[in-house]
Protein backbone atom coordinates (compact mmCIF):
# COMPACT_ATOMS: atom_id res chain seq x y z
CA UNK A 1 0.00 0.00 0.00
CA UNK A 2 2.84 2.33 0.68
CA UNK A 3 4.10 2.01 -2.88
CA UNK A 4 0.75 2.13 -4.69
CA UNK A 5 1.29 5.59 -6.29
CA UNK A 6 4.65 4.51 -7.70
CA UNK A 7 3.08 1.33 -9.09
CA UNK A 8 0.30 3.37 -10.68
CA UNK A 9 2.90 5.64 -12.28
CA UNK A 10 4.81 2.65 -13.68
CA UNK A 11 1.57 1.10 -14.94
CA UNK A 12 0.51 4.29 -16.70
CA UNK A 13 3.97 4.56 -18.30
CA UNK A 14 3.99 1.02 -19.63
CA UNK A 15 0.35 1.12 -20.79
CA UNK A 16 0.86 4.42 -22.60
CA UNK A 17 3.99 3.05 -24.23
CA UNK A 18 2.05 -0.02 -25.36
CA UNK A 19 -0.48 2.29 -26.95
CA UNK A 20 2.25 4.18 -28.80
CA UNK A 21 4.00 1.03 -30.03
CA UNK A 22 1.01 -0.96 -31.24
CA UNK A 23 -1.17 1.78 -32.63
CA UNK A 24 -2.73 1.94 -36.08
CA UNK A 25 -3.85 5.53 -35.98
CA UNK A 26 -1.71 8.63 -35.50
CA UNK A 27 -4.27 10.33 -33.25
CA UNK A 28 -4.46 7.28 -31.01
CA UNK A 29 -0.66 7.36 -30.71
CA UNK A 30 -0.64 11.02 -29.74
CA UNK A 31 -3.26 10.61 -27.02
CA UNK A 32 -1.44 7.57 -25.64
CA UNK A 33 1.66 9.75 -25.44
CA UNK A 34 -0.26 12.13 -23.19
CA UNK A 35 -0.99 9.18 -20.87
CA UNK A 36 2.77 8.60 -20.61
CA UNK A 37 3.19 12.27 -19.68
CA UNK A 38 0.52 11.90 -16.99
CA UNK A 39 2.52 9.11 -15.38
CA UNK A 40 5.40 11.51 -14.71
CA UNK A 41 3.08 13.97 -12.96
CA UNK A 42 1.73 11.21 -10.71
CA UNK A 43 5.26 10.09 -9.82
CA UNK A 44 6.49 13.61 -9.03
CA UNK A 45 3.54 14.53 -6.85
CA UNK A 46 3.64 11.20 -5.03
CA UNK A 47 7.30 11.75 -4.15
CA UNK A 48 6.56 15.16 -2.70
CA UNK A 49 3.58 14.12 -0.60
CA UNK A 50 3.79 14.11 3.18
CA UNK A 51 1.22 12.41 5.39
CA UNK A 52 -0.70 15.00 7.35
CA UNK A 53 0.69 17.81 5.24
CA UNK A 54 -1.44 20.50 3.71
CA UNK A 55 -1.09 22.42 0.45
CA UNK A 56 1.99 24.71 0.45
CA UNK A 57 -0.09 27.88 0.54
CA UNK A 58 0.23 29.87 3.75
CA UNK A 59 -2.56 32.39 3.25
CA UNK A 60 -4.44 32.26 6.52
CA UNK A 61 -2.56 29.44 8.20
CA UNK A 62 0.57 29.84 10.32
CA UNK A 63 3.92 29.41 8.59
CA UNK A 64 5.06 26.55 10.80
CA UNK A 65 2.27 24.19 9.64
CA UNK A 66 3.42 20.96 8.04
CA UNK A 67 3.08 21.19 4.25
CA UNK A 68 3.92 19.06 1.23
CA UNK A 69 6.83 19.75 -1.06
CA UNK A 70 6.32 22.80 -3.31
CA UNK A 71 9.21 22.15 -5.70
CA UNK A 72 7.66 19.13 -7.47
CA UNK A 73 4.37 21.00 -7.75
CA UNK A 74 6.14 23.87 -9.47
CA UNK A 75 7.69 21.40 -11.93
CA UNK A 76 4.40 19.65 -12.70
CA UNK A 77 2.47 22.89 -13.03
CA UNK A 78 4.38 24.33 -15.96
CA UNK A 79 4.75 20.89 -17.47
CA UNK A 80 0.98 20.37 -17.74
CA UNK A 81 0.44 23.48 -19.85
CA UNK A 82 3.56 23.11 -21.98
CA UNK A 83 2.91 19.39 -22.54
CA UNK A 84 -0.54 20.10 -23.90
CA UNK A 85 0.89 22.63 -26.32
CA UNK A 86 3.49 20.18 -27.59
CA UNK A 87 0.65 17.68 -28.08
CA UNK A 88 -1.07 20.33 -30.18
CA UNK A 89 2.08 20.56 -32.28
CA UNK A 90 1.99 16.80 -32.84
CA UNK A 91 -1.68 17.01 -33.82
CA UNK A 92 -0.88 19.71 -36.36
CA UNK A 93 1.83 17.50 -37.90
CA UNK A 94 -0.64 14.59 -38.06
CA UNK A 95 -3.24 16.76 -39.82
CA UNK A 96 -0.69 17.83 -42.42
CA UNK A 97 0.47 14.26 -42.96
CA UNK A 98 -3.11 13.26 -43.64
CA UNK A 99 -3.55 16.11 -46.06
CA UNK A 100 -0.46 15.12 -48.03
CA UNK A 101 -0.84 11.36 -48.11
CA UNK A 102 -4.45 10.63 -47.23
CA UNK A 103 -3.54 8.06 -44.60
CA UNK A 104 -3.28 8.08 -40.82
CA UNK A 105 -1.91 4.59 -40.36
CA UNK A 106 1.75 4.53 -39.21
CA UNK A 107 2.35 1.19 -40.94
CA UNK A 108 0.96 2.47 -44.21
CA UNK A 109 2.95 5.70 -43.95
CA UNK A 110 6.17 3.88 -43.15
CA UNK A 111 5.74 1.68 -46.18
CA UNK A 112 4.75 4.49 -48.47
CA UNK A 113 7.36 7.00 -47.44
CA UNK A 114 10.00 4.27 -47.20
CA UNK A 115 9.32 3.25 -50.79
CA UNK A 116 9.76 6.78 -52.00
CA UNK A 117 13.24 7.00 -50.50
CA UNK A 118 14.52 3.99 -52.41
CA UNK B 1 8.29 -6.58 -38.48
CA UNK B 2 4.58 -7.18 -38.45
CA UNK B 3 2.40 -5.74 -35.78
CA UNK B 4 1.87 -9.06 -34.02
CA UNK B 5 5.60 -9.63 -33.68
CA UNK B 6 6.03 -6.10 -32.44
CA UNK B 7 3.32 -6.63 -29.84
CA UNK B 8 5.03 -9.74 -28.47
CA UNK B 9 8.43 -8.06 -28.41
CA UNK B 10 6.93 -5.11 -26.58
CA UNK B 11 5.18 -7.29 -24.02
CA UNK B 12 8.49 -8.93 -23.16
CA UNK B 13 10.41 -5.68 -23.12
CA UNK B 14 7.64 -3.91 -21.26
CA UNK B 15 7.55 -6.57 -18.57
CA UNK B 16 11.31 -6.29 -18.18
CA UNK B 17 11.08 -2.48 -18.00
CA UNK B 18 8.28 -2.65 -15.44
CA UNK B 19 10.27 -5.09 -13.30
CA UNK B 20 13.33 -2.83 -13.45
CA UNK B 21 11.26 0.21 -12.49
CA UNK B 22 9.57 -1.60 -9.60
CA UNK B 23 12.97 -2.68 -8.30
CA UNK B 24 14.18 0.91 -8.64
CA UNK B 25 11.13 2.42 -6.94
CA UNK B 26 11.72 0.10 -4.00
CA UNK B 27 14.56 2.38 -2.99
CA UNK B 28 12.34 5.42 -2.71
CA UNK B 29 10.98 6.45 0.69
CA UNK B 30 7.48 5.23 1.50
CA UNK B 31 4.58 7.26 0.18
CA UNK B 32 4.06 10.11 2.62
CA UNK B 33 7.52 9.99 4.20
CA UNK B 34 9.01 12.91 2.31
CA UNK B 35 12.50 13.56 3.63
CA UNK B 36 14.10 16.12 1.35
CA UNK B 37 15.42 19.33 2.90
CA UNK B 38 14.58 21.84 0.18
CA UNK B 39 10.81 21.67 0.52
CA UNK B 40 10.99 22.43 4.22
CA UNK B 41 13.50 25.22 3.71
CA UNK B 42 11.35 26.86 1.04
CA UNK B 43 8.18 26.54 3.08
CA UNK B 44 9.84 28.18 6.07
CA UNK B 45 11.64 30.92 4.16
CA UNK B 46 9.18 32.00 1.47
CA UNK B 47 6.80 34.09 3.58
CA UNK B 48 9.29 35.99 5.78
CA UNK B 49 11.91 36.60 3.09
CA UNK B 50 9.83 37.16 -0.05
CA UNK B 51 6.38 38.01 1.36
CA UNK B 52 4.76 35.43 -0.92
CA UNK B 53 2.17 33.12 0.66
CA UNK B 54 1.81 30.75 -2.31
CA UNK B 55 5.11 28.90 -2.14
CA UNK B 56 4.59 27.14 -5.49
CA UNK B 57 4.41 30.52 -7.26
CA UNK B 58 7.46 31.64 -5.29
CA UNK B 59 9.40 28.64 -6.56
CA UNK B 60 8.16 29.13 -10.12
CA UNK B 61 8.72 32.85 -10.51
CA UNK B 62 11.16 33.89 -7.83
CA UNK B 63 13.50 31.20 -6.60
CA UNK B 64 13.58 29.33 -9.93
CA UNK B 65 12.32 32.07 -12.24
CA UNK B 66 14.94 31.31 -14.87
CA UNK B 67 13.58 27.81 -15.48
CA UNK B 68 10.07 29.17 -15.97
CA UNK B 69 11.46 31.58 -18.55
CA UNK B 70 12.71 28.55 -20.47
CA UNK B 71 9.36 26.77 -20.16
CA UNK B 72 7.57 29.86 -21.41
CA UNK B 73 9.75 29.92 -24.49
CA UNK B 74 9.04 26.22 -25.11
CA UNK B 75 5.37 27.22 -25.17
CA UNK B 76 6.16 30.10 -27.50
CA UNK B 77 8.07 27.85 -29.88
CA UNK B 78 5.31 25.22 -29.90
CA UNK B 79 2.64 27.81 -30.79
CA UNK B 80 4.98 29.15 -33.47
CA UNK B 81 5.35 25.61 -34.81
CA UNK B 82 1.61 25.05 -35.01
CA UNK B 83 1.01 28.40 -36.72
CA UNK B 84 3.70 27.53 -39.27
CA UNK B 85 2.56 23.98 -39.93
CA UNK B 86 -1.10 24.84 -40.32
CA UNK B 87 -0.70 27.95 -42.44
CA UNK B 88 -2.48 28.18 -45.79
CA UNK B 89 -0.51 26.09 -48.25
CA UNK B 90 -0.22 26.96 -51.97
CA UNK B 91 -2.96 24.48 -52.86
CA UNK B 92 -5.51 25.83 -50.39
CA UNK B 93 -7.65 28.88 -50.01
CA UNK B 94 -10.38 30.21 -47.80
CA UNK B 95 -13.86 28.85 -48.43
CA UNK B 96 -17.05 29.60 -46.60
CA UNK B 97 -17.38 28.31 -43.08
CA UNK B 98 -19.04 24.94 -43.29
CA UNK B 99 -19.09 21.74 -41.31
CA UNK B 100 -16.31 19.91 -43.12
CA UNK B 101 -17.19 16.51 -41.71
CA UNK B 102 -20.72 16.46 -43.13
CA UNK B 103 -20.52 19.11 -45.86
CA UNK B 104 -23.55 21.08 -44.79
CA UNK B 105 -23.55 24.67 -43.55
CA UNK B 106 -22.92 25.10 -39.85
CA UNK B 107 -26.32 25.08 -38.13
CA UNK B 108 -27.11 28.10 -35.91
CA UNK B 109 -26.52 27.42 -32.24
CA UNK B 110 -29.53 26.80 -30.06
CA UNK B 111 -30.79 29.43 -27.67
CA UNK B 112 -29.83 27.41 -24.61
CA UNK B 113 -26.19 27.35 -25.66
CA UNK B 114 -26.24 31.05 -26.44
CA UNK B 115 -27.71 32.00 -23.08
CA UNK B 116 -25.25 29.77 -21.29
CA UNK B 117 -22.33 31.25 -23.21
CA UNK B 118 -23.55 34.78 -22.57
CA UNK B 119 -23.97 34.07 -18.89
CA UNK B 120 -20.69 32.22 -18.38
CA UNK B 121 -18.23 34.34 -20.35
CA UNK B 122 -17.98 37.43 -18.08
CA UNK B 123 -17.51 35.43 -14.85
CA UNK B 124 -14.91 33.26 -16.58
CA UNK B 125 -12.90 36.23 -17.82
CA UNK B 126 -13.18 37.91 -14.41
CA UNK B 127 -12.13 34.73 -12.66
CA UNK B 128 -9.17 34.38 -15.01
CA UNK B 129 -7.96 37.91 -14.22
CA UNK B 130 -8.45 37.21 -10.51
CA UNK B 131 -6.39 34.03 -10.70
CA UNK B 132 -3.58 35.79 -12.54
CA UNK B 133 -3.52 38.79 -10.21
CA UNK B 134 -3.61 36.78 -6.97
CA UNK B 135 -1.09 34.20 -8.06
CA UNK B 136 1.33 35.01 -5.28
CA UNK B 137 -1.32 34.89 -2.54
CA UNK B 138 -3.55 31.87 -3.29
CA UNK B 139 -3.25 28.94 -5.71
CA UNK B 140 -3.07 30.31 -9.20
CA UNK B 141 -0.71 32.35 -11.27
CA UNK B 142 0.07 33.20 -14.84
CA UNK B 143 -0.19 29.68 -16.30
CA UNK B 144 -3.56 28.78 -14.84
CA UNK B 145 -5.13 32.19 -15.34
CA UNK B 146 -3.92 32.38 -18.93
CA UNK B 147 -5.52 29.05 -19.80
CA UNK B 148 -8.79 30.05 -18.11
CA UNK B 149 -8.80 33.30 -20.08
CA UNK B 150 -8.37 31.34 -23.32
CA UNK B 151 -11.33 29.20 -22.25
CA UNK B 152 -13.41 32.35 -21.87
CA UNK B 153 -12.69 33.30 -25.47
CA UNK B 154 -13.51 29.75 -26.51
CA UNK B 155 -16.94 30.11 -24.88
CA UNK B 156 -17.67 32.96 -27.27
CA UNK B 157 -16.91 30.71 -30.22
CA UNK B 158 -19.05 27.89 -28.80
CA UNK B 159 -22.01 30.17 -28.21
CA UNK B 160 -21.78 31.84 -31.60
CA UNK B 161 -19.95 31.16 -34.82
CA UNK B 162 -16.39 31.33 -36.01
CA UNK B 163 -17.03 34.73 -37.62
CA UNK B 164 -17.88 36.18 -34.23
CA UNK B 165 -14.29 35.73 -33.19
CA UNK B 166 -13.10 37.97 -36.02
CA UNK B 167 -14.92 40.92 -34.47
CA UNK B 168 -13.06 40.31 -31.27
CA UNK B 169 -9.44 40.25 -32.38
CA UNK B 170 -7.20 39.88 -35.41
CA UNK B 171 -4.40 37.38 -35.54
CA UNK B 172 -1.83 40.14 -35.72
CA UNK B 173 -3.07 41.48 -32.37
CA UNK B 174 -2.75 38.03 -30.84
CA UNK B 175 0.76 37.58 -32.14
CA UNK B 176 1.80 40.97 -30.81
CA UNK B 177 0.21 40.24 -27.42
CA UNK B 178 2.01 36.93 -27.17
CA UNK B 179 5.33 38.47 -28.15
CA UNK B 180 4.87 41.30 -25.64
CA UNK B 181 4.13 38.77 -22.91
CA UNK B 182 7.18 36.68 -23.67
CA UNK B 183 9.46 39.68 -24.06
CA UNK B 184 8.19 41.35 -20.90
CA UNK B 185 9.25 38.36 -18.82
CA UNK B 186 12.81 38.62 -20.13
CA UNK B 187 12.73 42.40 -19.75
CA UNK B 188 11.70 42.13 -16.09
CA UNK B 189 14.66 39.83 -15.67
CA UNK B 190 16.99 42.51 -16.94
CA UNK B 191 15.61 44.90 -14.30
CA UNK B 192 17.75 43.01 -11.88
CA UNK B 193 20.81 43.58 -14.03
CA UNK B 194 20.14 47.32 -14.23
CA UNK B 195 20.15 47.70 -10.45
CA UNK B 196 23.34 45.76 -9.93
CA UNK B 197 21.83 42.46 -8.75
CA UNK B 198 21.77 39.22 -10.72
CA UNK B 199 19.47 38.49 -13.69
CA UNK B 200 15.88 37.75 -12.60
CA UNK B 201 16.52 38.92 -9.03
CA UNK B 202 13.50 40.23 -7.17
CA UNK B 203 14.49 43.90 -6.91
CA UNK B 204 11.19 45.77 -6.58
CA UNK B 205 9.86 46.66 -3.08
CA UNK B 206 8.38 43.64 -1.36
CA UNK B 207 5.37 45.27 0.30
CA UNK B 208 3.14 43.78 2.99
CA UNK B 209 2.32 40.09 3.21
CA UNK B 210 -1.12 39.32 1.84
CA UNK B 211 -1.60 42.42 -0.26
CA UNK B 212 -2.07 42.22 -4.00
CA UNK B 213 0.72 44.72 -4.65
CA UNK B 214 3.42 42.87 -2.79
CA UNK B 215 6.23 40.45 -3.56
CA UNK B 216 8.19 42.70 -5.90
CA UNK B 217 8.47 41.49 -9.47
CA UNK B 218 6.28 38.39 -9.07
CA UNK B 219 2.86 40.00 -9.85
CA UNK B 220 4.39 41.66 -12.92
CA UNK B 221 5.82 38.38 -14.13
CA UNK B 222 2.45 36.74 -13.49
CA UNK B 223 0.76 39.34 -15.68
CA UNK B 224 3.29 38.86 -18.47
CA UNK B 225 3.00 35.08 -18.38
CA UNK B 226 -0.81 35.23 -18.21
CA UNK B 227 -0.90 37.48 -21.25
CA UNK B 228 1.43 35.22 -23.19
CA UNK B 229 -0.31 31.95 -22.34
CA UNK B 230 -3.77 33.39 -23.05
CA UNK B 231 -2.76 34.93 -26.37
CA UNK B 232 -0.80 31.82 -27.36
CA UNK B 233 -3.64 29.43 -26.61
CA UNK B 234 -6.22 31.59 -28.39
CA UNK B 235 -3.87 31.74 -31.38
CA UNK B 236 -3.55 27.96 -31.25
CA UNK B 237 -7.32 27.49 -31.16
CA UNK B 238 -7.88 30.01 -33.95
CA UNK B 239 -5.30 28.25 -36.12
CA UNK B 240 -6.99 24.89 -35.61
CA UNK B 241 -10.44 26.38 -36.16
CA UNK B 242 -9.41 28.15 -39.33
CA UNK B 243 -7.74 25.01 -40.61
CA UNK B 244 -10.85 22.95 -39.97
CA UNK B 245 -13.63 25.34 -40.85
CA UNK B 246 -12.28 27.71 -43.46
CA UNK B 247 -9.35 26.40 -45.49
CA UNK B 248 -10.30 24.23 -48.44
CA UNK B 249 -8.22 22.65 -51.19
CA UNK B 250 -8.42 24.74 -54.34
CA UNK B 251 -8.48 23.30 -57.84
CA UNK B 252 -4.71 23.03 -58.40
CA UNK B 253 -2.58 21.29 -55.73
CA UNK B 254 0.71 22.88 -54.78
CA UNK B 255 4.17 21.69 -55.83
CA UNK B 256 4.90 19.83 -52.58
CA UNK B 257 1.72 17.78 -52.79
CA UNK B 258 2.55 16.82 -56.35
CA UNK B 259 6.07 15.78 -55.34
CA UNK B 260 4.79 13.53 -52.58
CA UNK B 261 2.38 11.85 -54.98
CA UNK B 262 -0.66 13.16 -53.15
CA UNK C 1 -2.91 6.13 3.03
CA UNK C 2 -6.54 7.08 3.18
CA UNK C 3 -9.30 5.21 1.39
CA UNK C 4 -9.91 8.20 -0.86
CA UNK C 5 -6.32 8.16 -2.10
CA UNK C 6 -6.41 4.43 -2.82
CA UNK C 7 -9.71 4.70 -4.70
CA UNK C 8 -8.61 7.62 -6.85
CA UNK C 9 -5.25 6.03 -7.66
CA UNK C 10 -6.96 2.84 -8.81
CA UNK C 11 -9.41 4.92 -10.88
CA UNK C 12 -6.53 6.79 -12.51
CA UNK C 13 -4.80 3.52 -13.43
CA UNK C 14 -8.07 2.21 -14.87
CA UNK C 15 -8.69 5.46 -16.71
CA UNK C 16 -5.27 5.37 -18.34
CA UNK C 17 -5.84 1.80 -19.48
CA UNK C 18 -9.23 2.79 -20.90
CA UNK C 19 -7.71 5.70 -22.82
CA UNK C 20 -5.22 3.40 -24.53
CA UNK C 21 -7.75 0.61 -25.05
CA UNK C 22 -10.21 2.86 -26.87
CA UNK C 23 -9.12 2.65 -30.47
CA UNK C 24 -11.53 5.08 -32.15
CA UNK C 25 -10.00 8.56 -31.80
CA UNK C 26 -13.33 10.29 -31.30
CA UNK C 27 -14.26 8.15 -28.30
CA UNK C 28 -10.70 8.37 -27.12
CA UNK C 29 -10.93 12.17 -27.01
CA UNK C 30 -13.92 11.91 -24.67
CA UNK C 31 -12.10 9.33 -22.59
CA UNK C 32 -9.02 11.57 -22.42
CA UNK C 33 -11.18 14.42 -21.15
CA UNK C 34 -12.54 12.18 -18.40
CA UNK C 35 -9.01 11.00 -17.61
CA UNK C 36 -7.99 14.62 -17.22
CA UNK C 37 -10.71 15.20 -14.63
CA UNK C 38 -9.63 12.05 -12.74
CA UNK C 39 -6.04 13.27 -12.74
CA UNK C 40 -7.16 16.65 -11.44
CA UNK C 41 -9.00 14.99 -8.55
CA UNK C 42 -5.87 12.94 -7.81
CA UNK C 43 -3.72 16.06 -7.75
CA UNK C 44 -6.24 17.69 -5.43
CA UNK C 45 -6.17 14.74 -3.05
CA UNK C 46 -2.36 14.91 -3.06
CA UNK C 47 -2.61 18.52 -1.81
CA UNK C 48 -1.54 20.19 -5.07
CA UNK C 49 -4.22 22.79 -5.93
CA UNK C 50 -2.11 24.69 -8.48
CA UNK C 51 -1.43 21.60 -10.56
CA UNK C 52 -5.07 20.53 -10.29
CA UNK C 53 -6.22 23.92 -11.62
CA UNK C 54 -3.92 23.60 -14.62
CA UNK C 55 -4.90 20.02 -15.31
CA UNK C 56 -8.65 20.73 -15.17
CA UNK C 57 -8.54 23.51 -17.70
CA UNK C 58 -5.97 21.97 -20.00
CA UNK C 59 -6.88 18.31 -19.85
CA UNK C 60 -10.63 18.63 -19.92
CA UNK C 61 -11.12 21.60 -22.23
CA UNK C 62 -8.18 22.61 -24.40
CA UNK C 63 -6.77 19.21 -25.31
CA UNK C 64 -10.02 17.44 -26.31
CA UNK C 65 -11.01 20.50 -28.31
CA UNK C 66 -7.83 20.35 -30.38
CA UNK C 67 -8.23 16.59 -30.88
CA UNK C 68 -11.82 17.05 -32.03
CA UNK C 69 -10.90 19.84 -34.43
CA UNK C 70 -8.13 17.74 -35.96
CA UNK C 71 -10.52 14.80 -36.27
CA UNK C 72 -13.12 16.96 -37.99
CA UNK C 73 -10.50 18.14 -40.45
CA UNK C 74 -9.40 14.61 -41.21
CA UNK C 75 -12.89 13.10 -41.43
CA UNK C 76 -14.06 15.70 -43.88
CA UNK C 77 -11.20 14.85 -46.21
CA UNK C 78 -12.16 11.20 -46.22
CA UNK C 79 -15.54 11.83 -47.80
Amino acid sequence: MNFLPYLVAIWLFVVGLYGVVTSRNLFHQIISLSVVQASTYVLLLAIGYRTGGTAPVFAGIPVGRLAVDPVVQALSLTDVVVGATVTALLLAIAVQVHKRTGSLDPEDLRRRLGERDE
Amino acid sequence: MTIQVRRIVFLLAGAFLAALLVWGMGGLPHFGAYRGPYGDVLNAVSVPERHITDVVTAVNFDFRGFDTLGEEFIFFAAVLGVALILRAQPGEGPGHVEDYATGRAVPPTSDAVRVLGLGLTPPTVLFAIYVVAHGHLTPGGGFQGGVILATGVLLIYLAGEFDDLHGLYTEVTLERAEAIGAGAYAAIGTLGLLTGATFMANVLPLGKIGHVFSAGTVPLINLAVGLEIAAGLVLLLTTFLRQTLVLRPTASPGPLTKALGG
Amino acid sequence: MTVLQVVILVLVAGGGTAVVATRDPLRQAMMASFFGILLAILFFVLQAPDVALSEIVVGAVALPLMILLSLAKVRGGQR
